[in-house]
């Protein structure tokens, strides 16, 4: 018999369910303009608090202030704007689209557009990004044609993934964005060997993770920060905190310890914590990150604070697992109407621009929506020959696979 | 031409290999300044520096998404995983990142990157250093799967899988490092200097992905095997008097169907031998193959000398090595049937 007692389990839960009255009071919010902004080169340990707070830039009232502060000039912010406003009208359309029948799977980013749109803003060409599947951003903030995102999504004969992928799982090389995988995280040591390429090379290419908050639990995510951190990797590891991993809320991933950049401190990588939904405070961290990593510093972890405000996918109904009204109670608002207001305020834009703009992307969207549905949709059957399934399993098909294709009929 | 180990030659090998491209680099646990546990990497990180060949962290799963990684950015990665038996925190980036990628982005990324490990067993590693995990591989499509049995053999595929332009996955039968082994464990080593196939031209060379060797030609029978039963099949052969054709596979995927078809369609008689375990191991993929190839030339039952369905053991090692003297019983029964 043990002098103890008997050992009980803890299983963390969320406090709010649905029914419940969302409440993200325990969600410490600094005011926008109160975190320093350190030098680049700063020891780690120097610099520990900023994976604790929130950095942020765009104040309530509209105005950006502190030290992060980042020096875009009046084209680039429009430019911004519109990316995200792209990326969200692009989500609605293919959102319903799904709906409609013409594709298997959608994945939105609402509410997170700030995040991929500006990360994009500071990269240069040739740097690569090893993203999950919900950082279209980083195409729609190139120009990426959306008339092959939309081909990619309905597996049509002009997907440039041959019908081979899911829906969103875009691949494009020349566009510095890795091949998604729907596996998690196994693209996180993925960038960083990618830089370590670039830097056994002596090539001034950087790359850059992309994890989701509960990916963080994978090994993979610690494989990465192992290797990051022991070859001071150019990198830069992002992780999206949306607080959601499908219905699973980030206690689990994380338990009660800490912060999701705080896992940098282990390994001795200096950690970011950021508003996420503030377009400028994005830009700026991600510039300070690249900075780094092209200077040689190594790698950074940064935590982008946002919000899934739709569900996880097509295939999920949020409204089982959280308050309805969880994401209008979300603190840190909405990024395309903060940036918004905050460019109306400085005197850059207008509410008839906004909407004009709006309408102009609409039908943007519209056209390339109707270009490739003239190429064919996964429903209308244009999509690749099946002959086609057997090329590139080897660049060289090994008579195995010849035989197999002629068995198919092909 | 130099007399070379198998380590040697795979040595020589990846000398030749960053010699000819400095995009090859070399790195896995112990392999940059000691050269690697089984020394496969010796010399290397003082002849090419260590940013081309470097230790790793004892992280598999690390150690081959970098390299994918590596591959995507355009360099030729060639990893050690220090024993087979340590490889499975990394099957999901072999599986699903590796052997995937050049078909899931429509050609736009590759990834040309080797895995080596050693494999098998007879050296008394018990359950966690003597596993033959080949089928595991052969089992998924993207990737190949390549194993020597001597060292002429070891180098000219090695170099042969680190220009492939798809992943490879290469195994190394420890056993057969220092020398041939048949299965006598009570008799003396045999050292590679002593063996025709020990002996090695110094200067590059290839052995082409997907081709046999027929080490014995021979018409009563077919024996296919690879790594360390190629030598247990000839101490069978001379032991049972039986005239057995020899085939070391050398590449089990892609692989060489035209030669194995051409033997048993000879001889009519087919034994597989591996190390691996049975149910669902490569000889049932082999034994499938020869029944739909073979089928009207077979005289009798394809028959299947392995492992047996239990983690290796340590004390029992030589009860669960296939043996001659298991393999030859199993020859005479073919030949009678």
């Amino acid at each position: 018999m043990s002098d103890y007692p008997p050992l009980s389990f803890r299983v963390p839960a969320p406090e709010i369910r649905p029914g419940d009255t969302p409440d993200f009071s325990g969600v410490t919010i600094p005011p926008a303009g109160a975190v320093r902004r350190p030098a680049v080169d700063s020891d780690p340990e120097s610099i520990r608090d900023l994976a604790f707070t929130i950095i942020r830039v765009m104040s309530r009232d509209g105005d950006a202030v502190g030290e992060w502060v980042p020096e875009l000039d009046e084209q680039s912010l429009l430019t911004g704007l519109r990316h995200m406003m792209r990326l969200r009208a692009f989500d609605a359309r293919m959102l319903m689209a799904q709906r409609q029948g013409k594709t298997s799977f959608y994945m939105q980013h609402l509410g997170e557009e700030a995040i991929s749109c500006a990360f994009q803003t500071a990269l240069e060409p040739g740097d690569m990004n090893f993203p999950t599947y919900r950082q279209a951003g980083l195409l729609i903030a190139q120009d990426y044609p959306m008339f092959l995102m939309m081909c990619q999504i309905y597996s049509n004969e002009k997907d440039p993934n041959h019908g081979r992928q899911l829906p969103i799982m875009y691949s494009s090389k020349a566009h510095g964005f890795f091949s998604i995988s729907g596996n998690l995280a196994t693209q996180y040591p993925q960038a960083v060997g990618w830089a370590m390429a670039s830097a056994i090379s002596r090539d001034t290419k950087i790359a850059a993770g992309w994890v989701g908050d509960g990916s963080t639990a994978e090994s993979d995510f610690h494989a990465a920060m192992v290797f990051a951190s022991t070859y001071k990797a150019p990198v830069v590891l992002n992780i999206v905190n949306n607080q959601w991993a499908i219905s699973t809320f980030q206690g689990i991933a994380k338990g009660d310890a800490g912060t999701f950049a705080a896992r940098g401190h282990g390994f001795g990588i200096p950690a970011l914590r950021v508003d996420g939904n503030d377009y400028l405070a994005v830009y700026a961290v991600a510039r300070w990150a690249a900075e780094r990593a092209r200077l040689n510093l190594g790698p950074t972890l940064i935590e982008y604070v946002t919000y899934r405000a739709g569900g996880h996918s097509t295939s999920d109904d949020p409204s089982a697992y959280r308050p309805k009204e969880e994401g209008d109670a979300w603190p840190l608002g909405d990024p395309i109407v903060r940036f918004k207001n905050y460019l109306i305020k400085q005197g850059h834009w207008s509410e008839e621009r906004h909407a004009q703009t709006e309408a102009e992307i609409a039908d943007e969207v519209l056209s390339a929506q109707k270009e490739a549905e003239q190429v064919g949709t996964l429903s209308s059957g244009n999509t690749p020959s099946a002959r086609d399934m057997f090329e590139d399993v080897f660049e060289e098909m090994p008579p195995h696979l010849v035989k197999q294709r002629q068995e198919a009929g092909y | 031409m130099a007399a070379m180990t198998m380590i040697e030659a795979i040595q020589n090998a990846h000398d030749n290999a960053m010699q000819r491209d400095e995009r090859v680099v070399v790195y896995g646990e112990d392999v940059g300044f000691f050269g690697g546990v089984f020394r496969c990497t010796a010399g290397l990180q003082d002849k090419y520096g260590a940013s081309r060949c470097f230790d790793a962290p004892i992280n598999e799963s690390g150690i081959v998404g970098t390299a994918i990684g590596m591959a995507a950015y355009g360099l030729r990665p060639c990893i050690e995983i220090q024993f087979s038996d340590y490889v499975y925190p990394a099957y999901d980036q072999i599986v699903s990142e590796a052997a995937r990628l050049r078909h899931r982005s429509g050609g736009d990324f590759t990834c040309p990157l080797v895995i080596r490990m050693p494999v098998g067993g007879g050296i008394f590693g018990g359950q966690t250093h003597s596993q033959s995990p080949e089928a595991v591989f052969t089992q998924v499509c993207g990737i190949k799967t390549v194993m020597p049995s001597n060292p002429h053999d070891a180098k000219g595929l090695l170099i042969a899988a680190i220009e492939d332009p798809d992943p490879v996955i290469f195994m190394e039968p420890k056993r057969l490092y220092n020398g041939p082994f048949d299965g006598h464990h009570e008799k003396p080593v045999v050292p590679w200097r002593d063996h025709e196939l020990g002996d090695v031209p110094e200067d590059y060379y290839t052995t082409a992905l997907g081709t046999a060797a027929i080490r014995r030609p021979g018409n009563d029978l077919t024996i296919l095997s690879y790594g360390t039963m190629v030598y247990v099949a000839e101490a069978a052969t001379a032991e049972t008097g039986i005239d057995a054709e020899i085939i070391d596979l050398r590449s089990l995927l892609p692989l060489d169907l035209d030669t194995i078809v051409a033997s048993v369609t000879k001889t009519g008689r087919c034994v597989i031998v591996h190390e691996a375990t049975r149910t669902s191991g490569f000889g049932a993929e082999l034994c499938t193959l020869v029944q739909e190839e073979c089928f009207y030339s077979l005289e009798a039952p394809v028959a299947r000398v392995t492992g047996w369905d239990t983690p290796y053991p340590h004390a029992q090692e030589w009860d669960y090595f296939p043996s001659p003297e298991r393999l030859g019983r199993k020859m005479r029964e073919v030949m009678e049937a």
